[in-house]
């Protein structure tokens, strides 16, 4: 099965441009608190303006990610989330959403469930693209062939520390857009970015025309429109998740997530 | 056999760099800086240098006579690591690398420790040159390994505690990665084992290898021969590693890395990750892994904090795979008997991680002719262990004392 993913989310940056906006992307851990969160607040973050969802893949050993993501992770494997599951759960959410999705996951979780079969499956609940943070472009390249076969995006990183040969190669195989980390570090929000952001935007500018999306560190409305001037979309995670986090799970603070996203995406329009 | 890693850092299809890109052009600068240090005879003999002068290399290889005799007809020989300053040989590799750090104009040094015995190695080698150093460890390490966390304290490490995952060596590895990823700049990562992304396990293994080196002329001196085996513990396998490294074109070797297997492998709580994992990548490297059908990664358990680790370095995986080394297991329990067998006949304590290989002797002798000649690794001194060991014999109400 094609499932044409890259297509669907160059249209999005399509859109955005022809509107003069700037994309936001939403990320959120499946299972967090348990997979129904997340099936009802997906849809919610489509409706409030995210142009792309990205759902995290819980992982035991997420040495990419903050404390605030490293505890949803945690609460999300207490519950029993797998892989599968995760997979599962795709399938109600697309039925109530039309926005891409990505799915972000370390690699074991990938390798053990079996890359083919992976892909497929994602495939199959039409996920779009693929985030591995723990994966560069040297060892990635099988996983990228497979993923380009089934027309699901190999989204790529690249970080203020990558030379410029790394630049011009990760740019010559990215699928979708490029994710830019802002800061070097973990995810996690920050109250000060730094500038040296605009500069590192810039360089990879220079190598590529595929769209920019900045992430790490983005904390608020306000932070989203600075880093937006230089970037195609804004990726925030941490700061949802943190408002999510906030609540009991009986009474979880849904509307003030989908406020706090809608304010996000009314400052990377105009 | 010798010429691996290739050139992406591979051991057949393990080993690699399996992290975020934030750290791949720091990778490939530290094993350039690496390369040109090894070629450089003033790295080399300043090495050379401390090794003996500090360390107190070349350690002894010593043949044990009553434990010999009381084994049956072999000739078992100790290469006594334990005899090293700061009582292991993780400083075989701490001095190793905190000479490249200072080569690279790096101001701090972090790592990360299980029981602790790397963490002091790499405060004593940061003291040593004034370097600023953190060392994380598990809240849960911090318990068990009170002494050590007084030990790097007073070499004037800042201890840092990691209170996520299981709060052990596992967790005090990603805290230790998600501290190089941000401070890469000027911060240089000692990591303690054969294990994490490439240059790290060739790296390690190099440095180590001083063992085997010395263990080849010392037995051809004594023996006029190379020995039939090699012995070590495996936990991440850095010890192992530098013993059998020198010798991995000697095929008359038998090289055998033992594992815990912690209170059984039936019981699930061991750290046998050779003889009971699979096929996976942690901290940077695709090797032989304790984790669960979801990918997520298993608790090791073993009595001796230093194999506690449920991941592997993975050239160990490649030898394995190429049937070029062996490797088995033993419980706490036989562990323990190899502690209290080379205490008594030999007068030597040694670290519960080396009571693994001592205790794994009797069976290994009990199907040998006559005369094999046996090489075993004490990796480090039991001081460490010797309040752990007296609340189990307690415990099992053993009447040694």
């Amino acid at each position: 099965m094609f499932s044409n993913g890259e297509k669907r989310i160059d249209e999005v940056f399509a859109r955005l441009r022809n509107r003069r906006e700037k994309g936001l992307i939403t990320y959120i851990m499946a299972g967090d608190p348990e997979l129904g969160t997340t099936e009802r607040l997906a849809p919610l973050l489509a409706e409030a303006g995210a142009d792309i969802i990205e759902i995290g893949v819980p992982f035991s050993d997420p040495l990419a990610d903050g404390p605030v993501i490293q505890a949803a992770s945690e609460r999300a494997l207490r519950n029993g989330v797998t892989i599968g599951k995760v997979l599962a759960s795709m399938q109600t959410i697309r039925a109530h959403m039309q926005v891409p999705v990505i799915l972000m996951t370390y690699y074991n979780p990938i390798y053990q469930y079996g890359i083919e079969r992976f892909l497929d499956d994602a495939n199959e609940v039409e996920v779009d693209g693929l985030l591995v943070p723990d994966l560069p472009l040297e060892e990635s390249e099988f996983l990228r062939q497979q993923a380009s076969n089934r027309g699901l995006a190999f989204i790529p990183f690249l970080a203020p520390t990558s030379s410029p040969t790394r630049i011009a190669a990760t740019a010559m195989v990215a699928q979708g857009f490029i994710y830019c980390i802002s800061v070097t570090g973990v995810t996690g929000p920050r109250d000060h970015l730094p500038i040296s952001t605009a500069g590192f935007l810039g360089t990879v500018r220079r190598y590529t025309n595929k769209p920019l999306a900045v992430g790490f560190g983005v904390s608020g409305p306000e932070q989203a429109r600075m880093v937006s001037a230089y970037a195609d979309a804004v990726v925030v995670g941490s700061a949802i998740t943190n408002i999510l986090s906030r609540g009991n799970p009986s009474k979880l603070p849904l509307a003030q997530v989908t406020t706090f996203v809608r304010m996000l995406k009314e400052a990377l329009m105009a | 056999m010798n010429g691996l890693p290739d050139e992406q850092g591979h051991f057949g299809v393990f080993g690699g760099r399996y992290v975020p890109e934030t750290l791949m052009t720091p990778l490939l600068e530290l094993e350039e800086a690496y390369r040109e240090a090894k070629r450089d005879p003033v790295f080399c003999r300043e090495l050379q240098y401390y090794l003996t002068q500090y360390v107190g290399r070349p350690t002894p290889l010593y043949f044990a006579r009553r434990l010999s005799e009381r084994l049956g007809e072999v000739r078992i020989y100790l290469k006594r690591e334990d005899l090293n300053h700061t009582g292991a040989h993780k400083i075989n590799n701490t001095l190793g690398q905190v000479l490249l750090a200072l080569r690279m104009g790096k101001s701090r040094v972090i790592a990360e420790t299980g029981a602790g015995q790397h963490g002091v190695a790499t405060a004593t080698v940061a003291a040593m040159f004034g370097l600023q150093c953190d060392i994380y460890m598990g809240e849960e390490d911090m318990k068990r390994q009170e002494i050590n966390v007084f030990r790097m304290r007073l070499l004037g490490a800042n201890v840092r505690p990691v209170a996520c995952g299981s709060r052990t060596l596992k967790d005090a590895t990603n805290e230790a990665i998600r501290d190089w990823v941000t401070n890469v700049k000027h911060t240089y990562y000692i990591i303690g084992s054969v294990v994490g992304p490439h240059p790290y396990p060739m790296m390690v293994r190099d440095f180590q290898s001083v063992i085997g080196k010395e263990v080849r002329e010392q037995i051809q001196d004594a023996e006029g021969r190379l020995p039939h085996y090699l012995v070590a513990c495996v936990g991440g396998g850095s010890n192992a590693m530098g013993l059998f490294y020198p010798f991995l074109e000697d095929d008359s070797v038998n090289l055998i890395g033992v594992e815990a297997a912690g209170q059984g492998i039936d019981t699930g709580k061991h750290a046998a990750t050779l003889s009971e994992g699979r096929y996976g990548v942690l901290h940077g490297s695709m090797s032989y892994l304790l984790c669960d059908e979801h990918g997520q990664i298993v608790p090791a358990h073993s009595v001796s904090a230093g194999l506690d680790y449920p991941g592997v370095g993975p050239e160990h995986a490649y030898l394995k795979e190429e049937g070029r080394a062996t490797y088995v297991s033993v419980t706490d329990q036989t562990a323990l008997e190899g502690f209290h067998i080379l205490a008594e006949t030999e007068g030597i304590i040694p670290a519960l991680e080396s009571a693994h290989a001592v205790g794994y002797l009797p069976a290994l002798v009990a199907g040998l002719p006559r005369d094999r000649i046996i090489v075993v690794c004490i990796s480090g001194r039991g001081d460490k262990d010797v309040h752990t060991v007296s609340n189990l014999t307690r415990m099992a109400n053993h009447n040694v004392f």
